[in-house]
């Protein structure tokens, strides 16, 4: 499991705005770089991010390799009622990684 | 090639042009591909980023869109293309109805200096763009 950092709010409004930061521990291999016996390392990165809360999906993103070691992501997403916001990631080499935080609004 | 001839050599393999480059065209071409062939217009997009990057290997970036995000008036993707990675992609992001507001924000590799382009694609079918220039001192080793 790779070390995550998330920064969610636990409690919200109806209607409130909140402002979602993720990083997550990768390497992001861009499969162009040679290593110090000149061969190419083969790529490794993640390639889709999603995020749903309340049963639909809040956002998507698609990643390149000119995405940084350890992607890091900001977004916004909408409160409306009590429920799970689940973060997953899918990569190359079968990673695929979910993380769950449940959101309260009062 | 003998060694000695090697050495000698070296400054001309040193002019070789990289190995795998994006340009304008391809730039382009990926920009396209998303848009559908349309052409964004200057406006609404704010992009924002360093203009000069010591440091190529992570570079904060964020593209903020002007639109109120409702039902009917909304940004269904946002998307980041450079002019000088090996690859012109950078990121898509597609919004679905609970994303709060069409902004986006993460670190990004640059190989060179170089211009990027961030284009959204809105819920009425039109597509509007901003570009950046940047120069970068340190480049991202994604060439070794």
């Amino acid at each position: 499991m790779a070390r995550v950092l998330l920064n969610i709010p636990a409690r919200a409004y109806p209607g409130d705005i909140l402002v979602i930061r993720t990083l997550i521990q990768h390497v992001m291999e861009t499969g162009y770089r040679p290593d110090a016996d000149g061969v190419v390392a083969p790529r490794d990165i993640l390639r889709r991010f999603t995020c749903t809360y309340d049963g639909e999906v809040v956002m998507e993103a698609d990643f390149s390799p000119a995405i940084a070691a350890n992607p890091y992501l900001t977004f916004t997403l909408t409160a409306t009622r009590t429920g799970t916001i689940t973060l997953r990631w899918q990569g190359d080499n079968g990673f695929d990684q979910t993380e769950t935080r449940e959101l309260v609004v009062v | 090639m003998t060694p000695r001839r090697l050495l000698l050599a070296a400054p001309a393999l040193l002019l070789l042009p990289p190995a795998a480059r994006a340009s304008q065209e391809e730039m382009e071409a990926a920009m396209r591909a998303f848009t559908g062939g349309v052409t964004p217009r200057p406006g609404r997009v704010s992009m924002e980023i360093s203009p000069l990057v010591e440091n190529g290997n992570t570079v904060p970036l964020s593209v903020l869109v002007d639109s109120p995000m409702s039902e009917t008036d909304r940004v269904r993707a946002i998307a980041v293309f450079n002019q000088r990675n090996p690859q012109p992609h950078v990121i898509t992001m597609r919004f679905g109805p609970r994303a709060g507001r069409a902004v986006l924000a993460t670190h990004i590799r640059l190989a060179t200096s170089q211009t990027l382009l961030a284009v959204a694609a809105m819920a009425d079918g039109s597509y509007w763009s901003d570009s950046a220039q940047v120069v970068v001192t340190l480049a991202a080793c994604v060439e070794g």
